[in-house]
């Protein structure tokens, strides 16, 4: 993939930053609970720097702490660029801590994930109205996008200037429908890939390097 | 401005009380003063209605404030719709109960304890609301 063979100029390249002024654009991924975040983010981060972000799960709210990973340095196309991306709760306006419970989970626990989810998820809205300077939207393909949440959201960056990227997420799987994101968001563009099996990740990162350049 | 009170306070009558916050009252109001009618309203069990949606930045405190008032066996947080009104004429009920017409977008708030739906299509928004 080349991917070694950019990581051996990592040395040259930090001496070259030394020089260059710019500081890393923060990159908030963004998307509603379960849609891959932490998978895409867990990718990207393994792909150039060598190491994870968090956790995943199929269970909803598994990242209640925004988890940030500095310095990924992205190339593609002869475009470079630095970010910190930034992998954030998924975003709700509901949090029932029963729910937890059909996971196996004990009250005590599910009491104590729902906290966390409400506290993460206060958070990563405040960053997005203070402290974000791109977002990576990552919705499930496999599921309706036509949502309030998703609505409200792309209507909030809208609203900041924000660059957004759209990425359809887990196209792997046979419901997947990427068409009825591009319908439901035609004013932005949209990306296809599956984060799990890595599929169509070069666009996903000749993109990141275009928008946010 | 216009608020419609259903039948007296929502504390286990059955009955379920509608406010109904016009244009103007919403223009007068801070931003925070605005997200806390609405959550005052809701955790009383209310559906609130606001002639004129909120801003995106109301909206993004709106979810910000939310998240740090749930808390478990009390309040699980809302459930929210929007309606975007088209530049048509023909006028629905809600605006003559308002009195007037408006491009700006209708939204629905409840307590997402209480709605097990907010369905929304072309020209109308239900709430199916279940009486615990
Ligand atoms: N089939 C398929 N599953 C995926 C894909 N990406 C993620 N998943 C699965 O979806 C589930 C949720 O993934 P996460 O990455 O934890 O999702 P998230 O958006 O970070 O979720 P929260 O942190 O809870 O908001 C996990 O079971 C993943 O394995 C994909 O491309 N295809
Ligand atoms: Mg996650």
């Amino acid at each position: 993939m080349g991917l070694f063979t950019e990581l051996k100029d990592s040395i040259s390249r930090v001496t070259d930053k030394l020089f260059s002024a710019q500081e890393p654009k923060r990159i908030g991924i963004y998307g509603p609970p379960n849609a891959g975040k932490t998978t895409l983010a867990n990718r990207i981060a393994r792909d150039w720097t060598g190491d994870a972000v968090g956790p995943e799960s199929h269970i909803p709210h598994e990242t209640r702490r925004a988890r940030r990973k500095e310095n990924v340095e992205i190339e593609r196309n002869g475009k470079k660029v630095t970010i910190d991306i930034v992998d954030t709760p998924g975003v709700t306006t509901k949090v029932d801590y029963e729910e937890f419970l059909d996971h196996d989970m004990e009250k005590e626990d599910a009491v104590r994930r729902s906290r966390e989810a409400t506290e993460g998820v206060a958070e990563a809205m405040h960053w997005l109205r203070e402290d974000v300077d791109g977002v990576i939207y990552v919705l499930d393909s496999s599921t309706d996008p036509f949502t309030q949440v998703n609505t409200m959201l792309i209507g909030i960056i809208e609203s900041q200037d924000l660059p957004v990227l759209i990425l359809a997420n887990k196209t792997d799987l046979e419901e997947s429908s990427v068409q009825r994101i591009r319908n439901a968001f035609p004013q932005h563009e949209t990306i296809p890939l599956s984060a799990l099996e890595g599929d169509n990740m070069d666009e996903v990162y000749a993109k990141i390097a275009e928008y946010f350049g | 401005m216009p608020e419609v009170k259903e039948d007296g306070p929502n504390d286990g009558g059955g009955g379920v009380q509608i406010d109904l916050i016009g244009a103007d009252r919403m223009a007068n109001m801070a931003g925070m003063e605005k997200i806390r009618m609405i959550l005052d309203g809701v955790r009383d069990g209310n559906i609130v209605i606001l002639e004129k949606g909120l801003s995106p930045d109301e909206e993004s405190k709106l979810i910000e404030v939310t998240m740090t008032e749930i808390s478990p066996d009390e309040f699980n947080g809302i459930e929210i719709e929007t309606y975007p009104r088209s530049e048509t004429s023909d006028q629905s009920f809600l605006d003559r109960l308002m009195g007037k017409e408006s491009s700006a977008k209708l939204t629905v708030i409840g307590p997402a304890n209480q709605i097990e739906t907010l369905h929304k299509d072309e020209n109308l928004i239900s709430a199916l609301v279940s009486r615990k």
